[in-house]
Parts: structure tokens; C-alpha cells; sequence
């Protein structure tokens, strides 16, 4: 039981990085984006590919997936940009679709539907971080997110992140007040679809095997529904939304009553959930967090740890 | 020399010409008006000449340079800026935001040195860059008297006030030229009275301002300049005592005597 609890932990953890790069593309930018699986298949399979066959290392190939996932979010972004709403929606859904329909068929790279095994273990210090023991992985996992999270926010606080937000509220304004619309609008896909990458790299190395038909559509949905039930634009309810999910598909499971619910009743739950926000908060469950400039500026000096810690060095080389 | 000045600008819709062959020029610290029925082109013209579109033929020059068809996030780093006709706030954002937003490009030129390393640094600290956007957002909220509401979501604010936040974002860029797309509009003439005070500091501060406005009593009063648009063509221009008695204004306005 506590190992299926971890595993939930786990998964949740994955799913969370996920939710963190759409929250970019979708929450902050406002771009109705369908292909976080995609992104997320490419990041595994360069792992797995370059881990097996290449024998490069795990860590190395962690912002490679990421670079890789970046690309084709490029790829993606560029040809889609003069669509909005629904038909982004629609295009994207078929950009990821074609992924993982070009990882499925082309067999030389990526061995087709039989997936590719035997990814190794990763290590740290000389230590394994064995997945069936999933303490070691829950942590590295976790670590990723709190990483992902603090880049995310301080970008989201930066005259970049303002810039996207920008974009959402009205696109023509943020045009017309000097703002590159279109390089934003690649560049936030390209962010999003980094972060996705780097979330597949660690699910190949938990699983230790890849196969195309982990990423379907589903898992670009429930990744929305993880940024919807969260709240737009808001990472640390993002974070808290992957979890609710996760709870919510894996309830029966976790309560022993896998065996009278049927595995279908998880998407009822789900449509249930979505329902009741729609109409009862439809901004999340913890909505949009506005930002204090005047705190941020005027009291800044006990607000950030980074900056106390500089102080402190920097006093201490004077001494 | 004119500031801006457009040569034969037209621009057509399939069949119908908005804008007509218009020569057209803003002197530098002028407050120069652009009026004309509705339907005569004047947003459109506001609009070819800002980027938002593209002219079908004809020429834009801003400080003798050309500028026809240029984006126009290019336009407005080159010192153009402009409100809008229905108000454009970014809503959901706090005053302060909306302003902040107006310094987007003021602060990015200094990043092109050593990009990398100044992202490094202001991940450490939010202070330099950051601080600078909100000094500079807090004194322009002053010099439009919304300090006060700068915590306040944009979509909170009286109307009036909501017109002004667009004016004080444009501002932020620091143009040297500022389009006010029919500024009054909506407004009480307690507000618009406020507004003709505001527009004349804006000027003091050698920014030049063009406007389109259907309010006369705020055109005839600010304006030493006017151009008059007609079905997509500028019909005469000079100042408003000659406007006001311009026989073919006075037929545009009021139509003909039979």
C-alpha cells in the first residue's frame, strides 16, 4: 500500500512538471495548447535512445530531451500561431498525434510499438536510484519540480513573463505597446515544451521502458484539466491540481475497490470534477495570484533567501 | 520637415477604398486633430500608419524614414505609440501592471550586452532591472493621478479613468509621438475637460500628439492643427478657424444646401 502511495507520489510529481510547462503555454500565455504528450514522448525517447544506444549518461541527456522537446515546440508554435482558441486547440492536437505516430512507425529509431527496454539505471555518487524502490526516485523527482517551479515563477515575475501575460489579456494591445507577439507566443510553447521534455527524460528512466502508446491524447488532457482544476497562471496550483487528479483517477485503487468500479468510472470522475469548477470556479481552485510590486521592490531584502545569502558572502569576503 | 507625413496612402478593403490617396503630415509638438464623419477612414489611417495594418499603396515616413509595413511592435519602439478606440487595457491586470508593461521595451536594449549574464543576475536579485520598470510605471501613474489605484485590476476602474490608464501605458514608452484614438469618447465634460489639461502637459513634455475626435468643442480647442477625412479622402486641412468655415467640412458634417 505505501509503495502504490509512492508511486501516486511519483506520478503525480511527473504529471506536475507537465502541468508546469502547459501552465506557461496555456495559463500564462493564454494559448490553448493539446500537445504536452508529445512533448513529453520526445523527451523519453531521446533518453531512451541515447541511454541505450549511445550510452550516454542519464544526466546528460535530461537537458537534451528538454532541447530536443524545445524544438519541436518551435516546430509547433511557428505554422499555429495565427490561430487562436479552439482551432490552436485542434492543431496542436494533431501535432501530437503525429508524434507519436512517427515515433510509432519509424521502427529503425525507435523500434515501433514495441517500445525500447533495458534503459538504465540512473546513479549518483556511484549509488543506483532504483526505481523499484522509488524513495530515491521520489526525491529526484520532487527535486525537479521545486526546480522547475522556482525557474517558472521568477519567469513569470520578469519583463518576459509580463510580456506573455500580456499577449492573453489582449494581443493586439501587447502588439501595439512594443511587445514581438509572435517571437513570445514561439518562445512560450518552446518553455513549455522544454519542461515537458525534461519530465519525459525522468519517466524513462523510472519505467525503463518506453512504448508509444503511453503518450496518447489522454495524457495531454489530463495535464489541461491539472492546469484548469488548478488555476490559470498559477504555478503552485498547478502543482497542487496534478495531485488532485491523480488522486481522483487513482481513488479506487488506493480505497481497494478496483475490482467493483470499472477502470471507465475514472473519466466520469473526472468530467464530474471539470463540471462542478466550470460552474462553481472557474478561475481554479486557487485562481491567479496577483504580484505585489510594491512588496517585492520596497521589502525585497527579507523577501529573498538568494539575496540574503549573497549579503552574507559578500560580507563575509570583506571580512 | 513634418514629423510623420504619409505620401498617397490608400488602402483598400476588396471593393471599398477606406483610405484614399492621402497625403498627410503631423508637425513636430503640434497637437494635430484628424476628424471626419463616421466611416470617413480615420482608424484606418491611425492603423496603417501604427503597423496594425498594412496600406495597399502609398508611403509612411516617420523622421524622414520610411516605415510603411513595418511591424508595428517595430513601429512603437521607433517613439510611436497609441490608444484605442474601444479601450485596449489588459484587464485582469493591476494598474501598476498595465503601466509596467508600457516599459516592456525600455529596459530590454541593455540585455543585449551579455543577455545571459544579466538574466543570471536578476534571477538573483529582482532589484535593477525590475526596480527600474516600477520607479519609472510609478512616476507616469503620478503624471496621470492613478497612483493611487496602481494595486487596483485595470477592469476596476471608473471609465474615465480606464481611458487615462491607456494614455498613461502609451506614455510609458516614451513616444515622441502619441495617437489618441478618440479619447472622449464615453466621457463626461467634467472628464473631458481634464483630459484637454492632460493633453496640453503631455505636450509640454515635447511629445506630439494626433487625435481623432468627434467631441468639436475639445478638437476646436487644443488642436492647431486639423485634417479632415471624407469617404477615405482628405477633403482640407489647416487650422480650426479655417476648418470651421471650410464650405466642403461644413457639407461633410451638415450635407447640402439644396
Amino acid at each position: 500500500m505505501l509503495s502504490f502511495l509512492l508511486l501516486i507520489l511519483i506520478y503525480t510529481g511527473l504529471y506536475a512538471i507537465l502541468a508546469l510547462g502547459q501552465n506557461i503555454i496555456t495559463g500564462v500565455t493564454g494559448m490553448l495548447s493539446l500537445c504536452q504528450a508529445g512533448f513529453f514522448a520526445i523527451g523519453a525517447y531521446v533518453t531512451a535512445i541515447l541511454t541505450v544506444s549511445y550510452g550516454v549518461s542519464f544526466w546528460l541527456t535530461i537537458p537534451l530531451a528538454g532541447l530536443f522537446a524545445a524544438a519541436a515546440g518551435a516546430l509547433v508554435g511557428l505554422p499555429t500561431l495565427r490561430l487562436k482558441g479552439d482551432y490552436l486547440a485542434i492543431a496542436t492536437l494533431g501535432f501530437g498525434e503525429i508524434i507519436r505516430n512517427v515515433i510509432l512507425n519509424w521502427d529503425s529509431l525507435t523500434r515501433g510499438p514495441m517500445g525500447i527496454n533495458g534503459i538504465p539505471m540512473p546513479t549518483i555518487f556511484g549509488m543506483t536510484i532504483n526505481p523499484y524502490k522509488k524513495w530515491g526516485f521520489l526525491l529526484l523527482v520532487w527535486v525537479f519540480v521545486t526546480i522547475f517551479y522556482l525557474l517558472l515563477k521568477r519567469l513569470t515575475r520578469s519583463r518576459m513573463g509580463r510580456a506573455l501575460e500580456a499577449i492573453k489579456e489582449d494581443e493586439i494591445a501587447a502588439y501595439a505597446m512594443g511587445i514581438n507577439t509572435t517571437r513570445y507566443k514561439v518562445w512560450a510553447f518552446m518553455v513549455g515544451a522544454f519542461v515537458a521534455g525534461c519530465a519525459g527524460s525522468l519517466q524513462a528512466a523510472f519505467t525503463l521502458s518506453v512504448t508509444p502508446n503511453t503518450y496518447t491524447f489522454m495524457v495531454s488532457v489530463m495535464v489541461l484539466c491539472m492546469v484548469v482544476l488548478g488555476g490559470m497562471g498559477n504555478h503552485i496550483a498547478v502543482i497542487f491540481g496534478a495531485l488532485i487528479i491523480q488522486l481522483a483517477a487513482e481513488f479506487p485503487r488506493l480505497l481497494g475497490i478496483s475490482s467493483t468500479v470499472p477502470p471507465q468510472f475514472k473519466q466520469i470522475v473526472f468530467g464530474l470534477i471539470l463540471v462542478l469548477m466550470m460552474i462553481y470556479r472557474p478561475q481554479g481552485i486557487l485562481g491567479r495570484k496577483r504580484v505585489n510590486y510594491d512588496q517585492l521592490t520596497g521589502t525585497l531584502e527579507q523577501e529573498s533567501l538568494l539575496l540574503r545569502v549573497r549579503r552574507i558572502i559578500r560580507i563575509g569576503v570583506k571580512r | 520637415m513634418s514629423l510623420l507625413y504619409t505620401t498617397q496612402l490608400t488602402r483598400a478593403f476588396g471593393g471599398v477604398i477606406a483610405v484614399s490617396d492621402v497625403d498627410f503630415a503631423v508637425e513636430k509638438h503640434s497637437i494635430t486633430g484628424l476628424i471626419g464623419p463616421n466611416g470617413a477612414g480615420k482608424t484606418t489611417l491611425f492603423n496603417n500608419i501604427t503597423g496594425m495594418d498594412v496600406p495597399t499603396s502609398g508611403k509612411v515616413f516617420f523622421k524622414d524614414e520610411e516605415i510603411t509595413g513595418m511591424p508595428a511592435h517595430s513601429i512603437s519602439r521607433l517613439g510611436i505609440a497609441r490608444t484605442f478606440q474601444n479601450i485596449r487595457l489588459f484587464k485582469e491586470m493591476s494598474v501598476l501592471e498595465n503601466v509596467m508593461i508600457g516599459r516592456h521595451f525600455k529596459t530590454g536594449k541593455s540585455m543585449t550586452s551579455g543577455r545571459l549574464l544579466n538574466a543570471v543576475r536578476s534571477y538573483i536579485s529582482m532589484k535593477g532591472e525590475e526596480k527600474a520598470i516600477y520607479d519609472t510605471s510609478r512616476e507616469w501613474l503620478e503624471f496621470f493621478n492613478l497612483d493611487k489605484f496602481r494595486n487596483e485590476s485595470a477592469r476596476n476602474l471608473p471609465y474615465g479613468s480606464q481611458r487615462e490608464l491607456e494614455i498613461a501605458r502609451a506614455m510609458a514608452t516614451e513616444p515622441e509621438l502619441l495617437f489618441l484614438d478618440e479619447p472622449a469618447a464615453g466621457m463626461n465634460p467634467q472628464e473631458t475637460d481634464r483630459l484637454m489639461a492632460t493633453i496640453r502637459r503631455i505636450r509640454e513634455q515635447g511629445v506630439t500628439v494626433l487625435l481623432i475626435e468627434h467631441d468639436m468643442k475639445l478638437v476646436m480647442n487644443i488642436c492647431e492643427q486639423i485634417t479632415v477625412l471624407n469617404y477615405g479622402k482628405k477633403i482640407a486641412s489647416g487650422n480650426p478657424l479655417e476648418i470651421r468655415e471650410n464650405p466642403l467640412v461644413i457639407e461633410a458634417y451638415l450635407g447640402k444646401e439644396e
